[in-house]
């Protein structure tokens, strides 16, 4: 990794661990989300079994866009964009610097708490493993595409719910292969590398597609 | 080396702000743009920077570094510190020393190191404060050593001097002397009067 990546990595990932950065807000609010759902559904330990991977990936995917808007629009709001923009360093290899920071700092967290938070759900431990996994694999495509929503909505004031409209829609593929990999763990005789394959071919494509479109949107924002 | 703009105009939200302006500049050289509020001085510093798209016309930096395009020649200082109040001082200067370099290389371009930047503005002793318990003047100044660290020919300043106190302001007197000495360019949008000795004029009128 060249310099100026390094510094901008390690740069995203301070700003992330330290006062306002996003990284805490996103595992209290999945760690909120978590503990709410068996006070919600009762003690109905088979059924808690049966919706968790799902609840752990809705989860992770609404704490995900929690935290994209501020992805770009703070580094427009004080000038580093501008600055950015006309270094005349790729924008889709800092696009994508900046969203493997972000996952880093908000994503992998997410990752780390899934196993724990997976207890108050009633999953027996291969299927928290598989959960664990499918998550791993699939929240960087999350950020990834919802960097596209964060780039387009850059230049507007509270963008945020604008973003998650935007994002959610293509966030669907990926939610829908992160559980049925999670549960095909668990239930025979459905596989489970179909799905989990799936999961990572789509995280690979939206490493391609996500910086790229999200540079385009960037470009256009200047004025 | 020189930077030439021919032609020039420029849309904001449908309004022509200036059309066919040009300016030619020669290394060494400084160029005040003066005008009345919101007659174009800033848009015309963004759009030699490449940041805003001329409607028509073109920049570009003449025996320059022929594979970067003109706005990777400048250095853009804006109304805005580009600073992380999260981050210190030093780090905020480090972040932009090795995200922008390198910049120019040769013998009269000397880049100082972040250190040594702080010390010229009379920072130092900020260094390892997080940026967001600096003063207005010393964000300025904070922002002001990205220029110092980085060399690049053409620096490109909107206010240079708001915010900054009487000390602060000699020094960076200094400072664009030394600037202009090594062979740079800067062009300024101001209001004051630019502390140089010798500096050329754009007046901006608003058109008709």
């Amino acid at each position: 990794m060249s310099g100026w990546m390094g510094a901008l990595f390690l740069r995203e990932l301070r700003l992330s661990l330290r006062v306002g950065g996003g990284a805490l807000i996103g595992v209290l609010f999945f760690l909120a989300v978590i503990t709410v759902i068996p006070f919600g559904v009762g003690p109905d330990l088979n059924l808690l079994a049966l919706i968790g991977p799902a609840v752990l990936w809705i989860g992770a995917l609404l704490a995900t866009l929690l935290g994209l808007d501020r992805l770009f629009q703070a580094d427009r709001d004080d000038g580093s964009l501008d600055l950015m923009l006309m270094s005349g360093r790729p924008l889709e290899v800092l696009v994508l610097v900046k969203c493997l920071a972000h996952w880093a700092g908000t994503g992998l967290p997410l990752v780390l708490a899934a196993p724990v938070l997976s207890i108050f759900l009633n999953l027996e431990p291969l299927a928290i493993g598989a959960v664990a996994l499918t998550l791993l694999a699939g929240t960087p495509a999350l950020t990834l595409i919802g960097a596209i929503g964060a780039a387009l909505t850059v230049s507007l004031r509270r963008g945020g719910l604008l973003l998650a409209v935007l994002v959610v829609p293509f966030s669907i593929p990926v939610l829908i292969f992160g559980v049925s990999a999670s549960g095909a763990a668990v239930t025979e005789p459905t596989p489970f590398m179909t799905p989990f394959l799936l999961l990572c071919a789509l995280t690979l494509i939206s490493a391609v597609v996500g910086p790229v479109a999200a540079a385009m949107a960037l470009r256009f924002s200047s004025d | 080396m020189r930077l030439v703009a021919e032609n020039l105009s420029c849309e904001r939200g449908g309004r022509r702000v200036f059309s066919d302006l040009a300016l030619t500049l020669e290394a060494g050289r400084a160029l005040a743009v003066t005008g009345p509020n919101g007659v174009g001085k800033s848009s015309l510093l963004r759009v030699l920077a490449g940041l805003v798209q001329p409607a028509s016309g073109e920049v570009r930096v003449e025996d320059g570094d022929p594979e970067l395009s003109a706005g990777e020649h400048c250095h853009y200082y804006g109304h805005l510190d580009a600073l992380k109040p999260a981050l210190t001082v030093l780090e905020n200067l480090a972040f932009w020393t090795a995200f922008l370099a390198p910049g120019r290389t040769g013998a009269q371009w000397q880049p100082m190191t972040p250190i040594e930047a702080l010390e010229a503005l009379g920072i130092d002793h900020a260094g390892d404060l997080p940026a967001a318990y600096l003063s207005a003047g010393q964000r300025r100044r904070l922002a002001l050593a990205r220029l110092l660290v980085v060399a690049r020919p053409v620096w490109l300043l909107d206010e240079p001097t708001s915010a900054l106190d009487a000390a602060s302001e000699a020094r960076l007197g200094q400072l664009m002397s030394a600037h202009l000495a090594a062979g740079g360019m800067i062009v300024a949008a101001t209001h004051q009067k630019m502390p140089l000795a010798d500096v050329g004029t754009l007046r901006l009128e608003a058109p008709a």
